[in-house]
């Protein structure tokens, strides 16, 4: 980002975190805690979002994007798994 | 929407009907967590766990450091040669993961901080960023144009004074050390605290003056 | 051992790669100084891929002229300067200019 030509103002508002922000950043810390993941990788899984979705996505999405990328990798979690019961959440969430 | 969602189970998410319609990737991450605990890579507390102690750090902790650094010069040195210790002085114990750097605002130079590869905040003493911070906008502004930035923010830095852009790319996490406002001699360490601001310890803004008491 | 000390005379390389670092693209190519030491960690470029990060390598907070990185578009003073963090693979040494009081 440092240098990119931008003219755009910088929005200050302030707002509080959603639940489901703060769930993300706080799961991200256990599986560093647990070393299942590190930095590096997050940052590494965060580098491999298309610039186009990189831009539309918010940061903590980018987050979840690069922890699926993470975990699946690993063999931890598969995508049609998360894919099943992200359907089932949203039912239950909206 | 929202109460009505709340139909217990194994799933609960409590406080989540304030989301109202979660994205994709808020969904895909609720279900990674369920997933990881069901398959008992994480426990089913872990994440409430964390989002507590996530919780319980603020602005106002950087702001006691500072404050302590501004009564006691000796502190001051030790924070600026080996933040780790100075911190666990104050009885902030070094956690995993980055560590904290600290750069001084003098009369002579003015720092100002931005992570341009990602959003590196100095999260373990302060807290989450503000989304101000995490935007393509300061992101992208504040290495070009950093007094332009900080005049956004309200604060004008002088001419004669050095503005040193601090690109925390790697594995510090850098916070300001802001100066201490003219008047505020005397002040007790607890009012000092309250004079700090949260984009004093960024570099975008100066601690607050204090209050004209007759 | 730290291969560079504060003051010396740096250039950032200028590889262009598609794997994770930490190096920013603006100051690719760019000669700096080091302002300081900042430590040794574990290889970045090594961890994003599931390694060790061994053996840890030598992070230099290096400084370059705001002026000199973005010419006449800089909007502030001469003795502006930015400064980050680079590791020690991404710099190479480069001798004082001609008529440099060092």
């Amino acid at each position: 980002m440092g240098g990119v030509p931008s003219e755009d103002p910088i929005d200050r508002s302030e707002r509080q975190l959603m639940e489901w922000e703060r769930r993300t950043g706080a799961l991200v810390d256990v599986l560093r805690e647990k070393q299942v993941i590190n930095t590096d990788e997050l940052r590494r899984g965060i580098e491999a979002i298309p610039p186009d979705e990189y831009r539309r996505l918010g940061y903590y999405e980018r987050w979840s994007s690069s922890l699926e990328i993470l975990l699946v990798e690993k063999g931890l979690l598969t995508t049609r798994e998360i894919d099943g019961r992200a359907a089932a959440v949203g039912e239950r969430w909206g | 929407m929202g109460a009505d969602h709340d139909h217990g189970g194994d799933h609960r998410h409590p406080g989540l009907a304030e989301d109202l319609s979660l994205s994709d990737p808020a969904r895909r991450l609720l279900a990674m967590e369920e997933l990881l605990v069901e398959k008992g890579v994480i426990d089913a507390n872990d994440v409430r766990r964390v989002m507590d102690v996530i919780a319980a750090r603020a602005p106002v902790d950087g702001a006691r450091v500072v404050a302590r650094a501004w009564i006691d010069p000796a502190f001051k040195l030790r924070l600026l040669e080996d933040p780790r210790a100075a911190l666990a002085e104050l009885g902030y114990p070094a956690v995993s993961g980055a560590m904290l750097a600290v750069v001084e605002n003098t009369e002579a130079v003015h720092h100002l901080v931005v992570c341009t590869l990602c959003s590196c905040y100095p999260t373990s003493l302060l807290g989450p960023p503000p989304d101000w911070y995490k935007s393509f906008a300061y992101r992208s502004r504040a290495v070009v144009d950093p007094r332009g930035v900080m005049r956004e923010f309200g604060l004008e830095v002088g001419e004669a004074v050095e503005v040193r852009v601090v690109d925390s790319a790697a594995d510090l996490r850098y916070m300001v050390l802001p100066r201490r406002p003219e008047g505020t001699e005397g002040m007790a360490e607890e009012d000092l605290v309250a004079l700090v601001t949260r984009d004093s310890l960024v570099g975008v803004g100066a601690p607050n003056q204090p209050a004209v008491n007759s | 051992m730290a291969r560079f000390c504060p003051g010396d005379r740096v250039r950032v390389l200028p590889n262009v790669v598609d794997t994770h670092h930490r190096t920013p693209s603006y100051v690719k190519g760019r000669i700096g100084r080091v302002h300081a030491l900042s430590g040794s960690f574990y290889d970045p470029e090594d961890r994003a891929y599931g390694g060790t990060g061994l053996p840890k390598r030598e992070l230099y907070l290096v400084w370059f002229g705001m002026q000199s990185l973005w010419g006449r578009r800089y909007r502030g003073g001469e003795e502006d300067k930015l400064l980050v963090d680079i590791y020690e693979q991404w710099l190479e040494p480069v001798g004082e200019p001609a008529g440099s009081q060092g």
